[in-house]
């Protein structure tokens, strides 16, 4: 048998035909598998939708409870028959309830993704090594100038910053859904024990998590007439808000924000961003080669991101791989904030 | 190494002047002789380094790496220097990290041949934020929005009475580190001699007319004149104390650029300082624009240049008249002073920009529309409007309100459809900003876009996020860097394209060129069939032709 057997990439999202089933599709269809909660990858309206319970809950929360028609939790590890095809999801260690998607059909294996990194990440659980013949991989981030540093000391930046400008209020542009809790619980393992301010858009996502069991520590909805009171406070916002009259009303606010983009100086400057925090939720370059060499696959396809830079290097690691070139996926932020972690993939 | 690291990856990210000119005044306070005069003669633009070039730093880089994955990742990053100093497969080890001093004694001594060696060691031991501040060092441009003025604002700020043009009247005469500077300002030392007789004054700008309720106005308060489609320049000459005479020629921005400019330089044999603007004239001629860019883009100024781009400036106002300082006098005492000037001088590459008589508001207006027969005549098309000047003010520093109006053409538009995008570099960097765009043209049964030009600007950061979604969702092909995106009659996007100038051109496969094209609107609602063709634009060279 050949993978296209098994997986066509359609405009709608990759289709495998033996299971009738769309990955992440970009459009409403019958029967979809969804990795992880992102806008992108997870949109309302499909018929039924195969997912970890973490990203059912993720995808109720932020679409309503009628975002499908009949829902099939999935938890990590368990094996279900989908038409011909056995399905099984398995931590991919990006946000909490994100998986990769293995698909088993007559002895081929192949993983699809979504996004996902090996960084170390208390919100979720941590990524697993899914042996297989083809990988699906994400390249968000698959230039070798992007290798993300140690999150902690990124988050130590911030803190230096709180501690030299006490009399500014610090306004930290996240992605909602991800970044958001992860940089809540960064701050606490780094010793912040104040109430963490958020945005009205931060707050429905941050209750989802809590409700998973994701403690985040005492967190507070921003009221717009307290703004101007918030001096020495760190304020979780979406990335757009930084630019915002919003944002204003801060003591002096300074705009701090959290993405793996932000190591391309220039990136950081068309955001007004004045304190980039480099934490990304994405595998880094090194993270990706490491995680193609780990599975074993013989076949490598890129869905998303930079694929040229990692097609290129699997060829010359005597790996075939092809760049599927998907449009659609890389716009987590897309409505919420322009210019967010994922906005200038490919 | 490390502080001056610091202190550059902080000012790139700051935002605010009075922020940048604190950090860089903390920086030359805490940081001791001579390691922060190197740091000023690299925030100013003073450090030259004969062997160390953009050359030698890809040469290194692809030893290390894939060649292809270097190309990808500047084709994203967009700036060489950030570039290498990411992706260099740094070792960490035990080296020692080297001070900025040593860095720049380094690259101004080491023999051509060791050079690569000891960038080597010096990349090896620095961290990503040194390497950045190493490389752009060596490239030369650290584009971190801090000019020379702010640097030397800064070096103003350690003295309780020094102001920046202090700074300023006393900086030609000195060599870095700067020593005697910094002692001088501290009140630790005399005031460094040699004055610069050919000092940069920094000029005076003018507001947009249609800002202004202009038609209030009294016409008799005003005089106006051309506003010449060339670069804004400031001829400054005068004698030192040892009787030398010193000529400089400095752009708008307080940046020398006599180098480029010998010609006019050796011909500024007067005692003053004149505010021009600097122009291609052939057989008396004015040249557009395009002609004086081709000037410019050359890096060696060789005879042939010289006598195929003669350069020229055309005077506007009279700064300095021997040791006169004439700024406070109002512009009508400065213009006689200048007509004088220039008669007197009778010098072959400075003559006076006429003044455009006018007797009320509708006849300057027509003068706008038709510079030709209003005394610009076979100059006409190098007009790009109307500098409006109140008879009574003094030339100031900046951009004073009330004072001085430019009155601009109104560009011309063109619906064109875009066709190809590239990413582009500094401020857009990583993002699809480089946009071709073509218009119809008749072929074989039906049409074809031709492409007539590239724009790269005009849109808002929130715009260009757009363009850029539109452009990776709608891509049909890609050439290396470049990619096509979808452009058949009933799929792709309009842009309404505005330009300052147009002319036939055998450059370009449409046979035709525009000036300053720009991005002035997005037409998401307009199908590509509407937009315009090629058969408009050949209309509107010939109408300027005609006129």
């Amino acid at each position: 048998m050949r993978p296209e057997d098994l997986l066509i990439p359609t405009p709608k999202g990759l289709y495998c035909p033996p299971a009738d089933a769309f990955i992440d599709p970009l459009r409403p269809v019958d029967r979809a598998l969804v990795t992880h909660g992102h806008a992108d990858h997870a949109r309302p309206g499909n018929a039924a939708v195969m997912a970890t319970p973490e990203t059912i809950a993720i995808m109720a929360a932020r679409y309503g409870e009628e975002f499908c028609r009949s829902r099939q939790p999935s938890p990590y590890g368990e094996r279900q028959k989908v038409g011909d095809v056995a399905v099984s999801f398995h931590p991919a260690g990006h946000v909490l309830g994100s998986a990769q998607i293995l698909l088993e059909w007559k002895g081929f294996r192949a993983v699809v993704s979504g996004d996902y990194k090996r960084a170390p990440d208390p919100t979720c659980a941590p990524f697993e090594v899914v042996p297989c013949d083809l990988f699906v991989t994400e390249a968000t981030f698959g230039l070798p100038v992007f290798r993300h540093p140690d999150p902690a000391a990124e988050v130590e930046k911030l803190l230096d910053s709180v501690k030299l400008f006490p009399e500014r209020a610090h306004l930290v542009g996240a992605y909602s859904l991800g970044k958001a809790q992860r940089l809540m619980l960064l701050l606490r393992q780094a010793g912040w024990d104040e109430p963490i301010h958020l945005h009205g858009a931060m707050v429905r996502v941050t209750e989802a998590y809590r409700a998973l069991g994701v403690d985040v520590g005492e967190t507070i909805q921003v009221a717009a007439a307290e703004r101007p009171k918030l001096a020495g406070a760190i304020v979780i916002c979406p990335p757009s808000a930084l630019r915002e009259l919003w944002a204003r009303k801060f003591p002096d606010p300074v705009a701090v924000a959290a993405s793996g983009w932000l190591r391309v100086r220039a990136r950081a400057r068309q955001g007004g961003v004045e304190l980039p925090l480099v934490v990304s939720d994405h595998a880094d370059w090194d993270e990706l080669r490491r995680t193609i060499v780990d599975t074993g696959a013989g076949e490598i396809w890129v869905t998303h991101g930079e694929e040229d830079a990692l097609v290129h290097w699997c060829g010359t690691s005597g790996l075939k791989a092809r760049p599927l070139r998907l449009v659609g996926y890389g716009d987590e932020g897309e409505g919420e904030s322009a210019g967010e972690e994922d906005a200038p993939s490919s | 190494m490390n502080r001056f690291a610091f202190l550059l990856d902080r000012l790139s990210y700051e935002p605010r002047r009075n922020a940048k000119i604190r950090l860089i005044a903390d920086y030359f306070r805490e940081t001791p002789d001579p390691e922060r005069g190197w740091a000023l003669a690299a925030l100013t633009g003073a450090l030259k380094f004969r062997h160390a070039k953009s050359g030698l730093i890809r040469g290194l880089i692809m030893e290390r790496t894939d060649p292809v994955l270097f190309d990808l990742s500047y084709d994203f990053v967009g700036d060489l220097a950030e570039t290498v100093a990411l992706m260099w497969p740094g070792e960490p080890r035990a080296n020692r990290t080297p001070p900025l001093s040593e860095i720049v004694d380094g690259l101004a001594t080491t023999a051509k041949l060791d050079l690569p060696k000891r960038l080597e060691t010096w990349l090896d031991a620095l961290d990503e934020t040194g390497r950045w501040a190493l490389l752009k060092l060596i490239t030369g441009s650290l584009r971190i929005g801090a000019s020379a003025r702010l640097a030397k604002t800064a070096v103003a700020a350690l003295g309780a009475e020094v102001k920046p043009d202090d700074v300023e009247l006393v900086w030609p005469g000195l060599e870095p580190p700067y020593e005697d500077l910094f002692a001088w300002v501290e009140g630790r030392g005399e005031k460094p001699f040699a004055e610069d007789p050919a000092p940069f004054r920094p000029p005076m700008l003018a507001h947009p007319l249609e800002d202004a309720n202009f038609r209030a106005f009294d016409p008799k308060e005003f005089a106006a004149e051309w506003k010449w489609d060339g670069i804004r320049v400031q001829a400054s000459a005068g004698t030192d104390g040892e009787g030398k005479h010193v000529a400089r020629l400095w752009s708008r921005s307080g940046e020398d650029v006599s180098e480029a400019f010998p010609d006019l330089v050796e011909a500024l044999t007067f005692d003053g300082a004149i505010d021009g603007e600097l122009l291609i004239l052939r057989e008396g001629r004015v040249q557009t624009f395009n002609v004086l860019q081709q000037r410019l883009n050359r890096k060696s100024v060789t005879p042939k240049l010289l006598a195929e781009f003669p350069a020229h400036i055309r005077a506007y106002d009279l700064l300095f008249e021997g040791g006169e300082d004439l700024r406070e006098l109002p512009f009508s005492e400065r213009r006689k002073r200048l007509e004088a000037f220039v008669a007197r001088e009778a010098n072959h590459v400075v003559d006076i920009s006429p003044l455009v008589a006018f007797d009320d508001w509708d006849g300057l207006a027509a003068a706008r529309l038709d510079p030709a027969s209003a005394g610009a005549g076979d100059d006409a098309a190098a007009v790009e409007g109307l500098m409006v000047k109140r008879r009574d003010s003094p030339y100031v520093v900046g951009r004073p309100k009330g004072l001085w109006f430019k009155w601009k053409h109104d560009p011309m538009t063109v619906d064109a459809v875009l066709m190809y995008a590239q990413r582009g570099h500094g401020r857009r960097s990583s993002f699809y900003s480089d946009y071709t765009f073509g218009v119809w043209r008749e072929a074989g049964e039906g049409q074809e876009l031709v492409p007539v030009g590239k724009a790269y600007f005009g849109f808002t950061d929130e715009e260009l996020a757009e363009l850029d979604r539109f452009v990776r969702r709608n891509t049909t092909n890609r050439f290396g860097p470049v990619r096509e995106v979808v452009h058949t009659e009933d799929q792709g996007l309009v842009l309404e394209i505005a330009f300052e100038g147009i002319a036939r051109s055998a450059r370009h496969k449409s046979g035709v060129a525009m000036r300053f094209p720009r991005v002035s609107r997005i037409r998401w609602d307009k199908p590509t069939a509407e937009a315009d063709r090629l058969e408009s634009l050949e209309k509107l060279i010939a109408e300027r032709e005609i006129a």
